[in-house]
């Protein structure tokens, strides 16, 4: 069995079904609307804000602000992909056809990685240039010094967000366990141990947390993150290859 | 031809499917036959590699499942209706199957075409009836022309023309010289499809004959005889020395087509009779008593119907 048969199959059941519509074109919609929102808002804001305030305005990281809002489509997007199969017992007839467990998975999971991946430049780019033009005077562009990477790192940090939940949903198989875990951590928890002094230093080696720090191009005044942009992301790859690991040890040992 | 081998699944102390070990053979049906819970659907699980085995193995024309290169090329599977995502269509759900196994598309709309859906092949499966969905799953199971073709209960659901159209499709599936091989808890819907039977009750294995033999074996003729004269009817069959029971409301049971020789006996003796009918005891009965006896807590309902099977059936009642 080639494995290019399995990537064209699951490329047929991902564009066949409309969440893989929704959770996309939530994604971006709510990233842009909200940074741009919030973009909007800082310039009306940027002459309230004290001194060190302004010396570490990040327009950039501005421009990302729906982020926090969109990767919660993103983790739909991820764990529908997955765990689709086992609500609906499709998995029998896909394991039947493609026997070969770890094909099928890293097939399907490269798809949705691909698909993501797209989406996500496409939102982060989309996200930075609309936010730029909300941002009106305080805006920065994309030669400034470690704009690109911040731009390219958030197309990056989306499609590792997708991925993240599909690991996790691969072990856990049923979508409401595992959006019912992702979501609150990476919308709640997640921010808050990684920015209460108390649990931040261990919080900020949570994938997020480390993962966003590549979209930052002006550093915090009382800045000691122990790692930089690609550092961090790293952390986050890191996580990412854990729960893969993960969901293929839960796949090929248990029952479908 | 699937062949099983000690095939075992324990779900913890429980044992689903208890060593089994047959053999299905190509161009005839095979009926899988169990009461609910006998332990069926997880052998046919464990026969597409989707359950792994506790012991056993099962080779698929001799091999593996896992090893096949493109299973639905070799084997196509119905286990159940349901086994789909319902909110894609019936022609997308079976054009990723047949790419995955790299299939032509043009196929797709020739197995939609067979089992009659290509009106509603844009539609999205969630909004099909039981037997639509039936209809898809078969038609994914022909997808791959397959030599072995595997149905889990496949008439559930179907309205008596779809039942009537599947009996007939296997029919012909098996005179291709396919591998048919069916699962059922009826045995009356066995006796119209299968050539071959398979028997199972807790995961043990208590029949593997053919159907003839099964019916030859099961179906006991006997005659039913009622006379008014019921007392001296019953000491002249006593005389003749025949074998007679009771059967309540009047009437009396004689084993063995016996009908001719009772009409005689009661004519040489002035007897009158108001009844003298030949009957056969139901395959049902005879899969009940089979099963019965399997099941831990039933009462015992009879003799068991062959000697050869009853050592299986004890060791079928150690089984917790």
């Amino acid at each position: 069995m080639a494995a290019s048969q399995v990537i064209r199959s699951e490329w047929t059941k991902i564009r066949s079904v409309a969440s893989t519509v929704w959770t996309l074109s939530l994604a971006v919609v709510v990233t842009v609307a909200l940074g741009m929102l919030i973009s909007a808002l800082s310039r009306h804001e940027f002459g309230d804000l004290s001194r060190s305030d302004r010396a570490t305005f990040d327009p950039t990281f501005v421009s990302f602000a729906g982020m926090t809002l969109g990767q919660l489509a993103m983790i739909v997007f991820g764990v529908l992909v997955v765990s689709n199969e086992y609500s609906t017992g499709m998995i029998r007839t896909s394991l039947a056809a493609v026997p070969r467990r770890a094909t099928f998975l890293f097939s399907k999971i490269g798809v949705a990685t691909a698909l993501a991946l797209l989406v996500g430049m496409v939102t982060s780019f989309l996200a930075f240039f609309l936010g730029q033009v909300m941002l009106g005077p305080h805006r920065t562009s994309l030669g400034e010094p470690g704009v690109l990477r911040a731009v390219f790192g958030g197309g990056l940090y989306m499609t590792l967000i997708a991925m993240f939940s599909m690991g996790v949903a691969a072990m856990l198989r049923s979508p409401m366990l595992s959006l019912g875990i992702l979501m609150p951590f990476f919308f709640l928890i997640s921010n808050i141990l990684g920015n209460v002094s108390v649990t931040k230093k261990v919080g900020q080696f949570l994938p997020d947390q480390a993962g966003s720090r590549i979209m930052q191009v002006v550093p915090r005044l009382d800045d000691d993150t122990p790692y930089g942009p690609w550092g961090g992301l790293g952390i986050m790859l890191l996580w990412v290859v854990a729960a893969l690991v993960g969901g293929y040890a839960v796949l090929r040992r248990r029952d479908a | 031809m699937i062949e099983l081998e000690g095939l075992t699944k324990r779900y913890g102390e429980k044992l689903a499917v208890d060593h089994l070990t047959f053999t299905v053979r190509p161009g005839v049906v095979t009926g899988f036959l169990g009461p609910n819970g006998a332990g069926k659907s997880t052998t046919m699980r464990m026969m597409l590699g989707l359950d792994r085995p506790t012991e056993g193995h099962v080779r698929i024309d001799g091999q593996r499942y896992e090893d096949l290169t493109d299973p639905l090329k070799y084997i196509g599977a119905l286990l159940d209706a349901k086994a789909m995502h319902g909110g894609r269509s019936a022609h997308n759900h079976l054009l990723c199957l047949a790419q995955s196994n790299g299939i032509p598309a043009s196929r797709v709309r020739e197995v939609l075409d067979t089992v009659g859906l290509t009106s509603v092949a844009r539609k999205k499966a969630k909004g099909f009836s039981l037997g639509m969905g039936q209809r898809l799953g078969i038609a994914g199971a022909l997808l791959g022309d397959p030599r072995i073709l595997m149905f889990d209960e496949p008439v559930n659901g179907l309205d008596p023309e779809g039942i009537h159209w599947i009996r007939t499709l296997m029919k012909s599936l098996a005179s291709q010289g396919r591998t048919v091989f069916v699962s059922s808890h009826l045995m009356s819907e066995m006796a119209l499809t299968a050539d071959h039977l398979v028997v199972i009750g807790q995961g043990r294995l208590l029949a593997d004959t053919t159907m003839a033999d099964f019916i030859a074996r099961n179906s006991r003729a006997f005659v039913r005889v009622r006379s008014p004269q019921y007392e001296q009817l019953r000491d002249a069959l006593h005389q003749a020395g025949i074998t007679v029971v009771e059967a309540g409301g009047g009437a009396l049971e004689v084993d063995g087509d016996m009908a001719e020789p009772i009409g005689e006996l009661a004519a040489r003796h002035h007897l009158v009779l108001h009844e003298l009918s030949p009957r056969q005891a139901s395959l049902e009965e005879a899969f009940m008593r089979l099963t019965a006896e399997s099941v831990e807590y039933h009462a015992h309902s009879g003799p068991a119907p062959d000697r050869e099977w009853r050592g299986d059936l004890e060791h079928g009642k150690k089984v917790g």
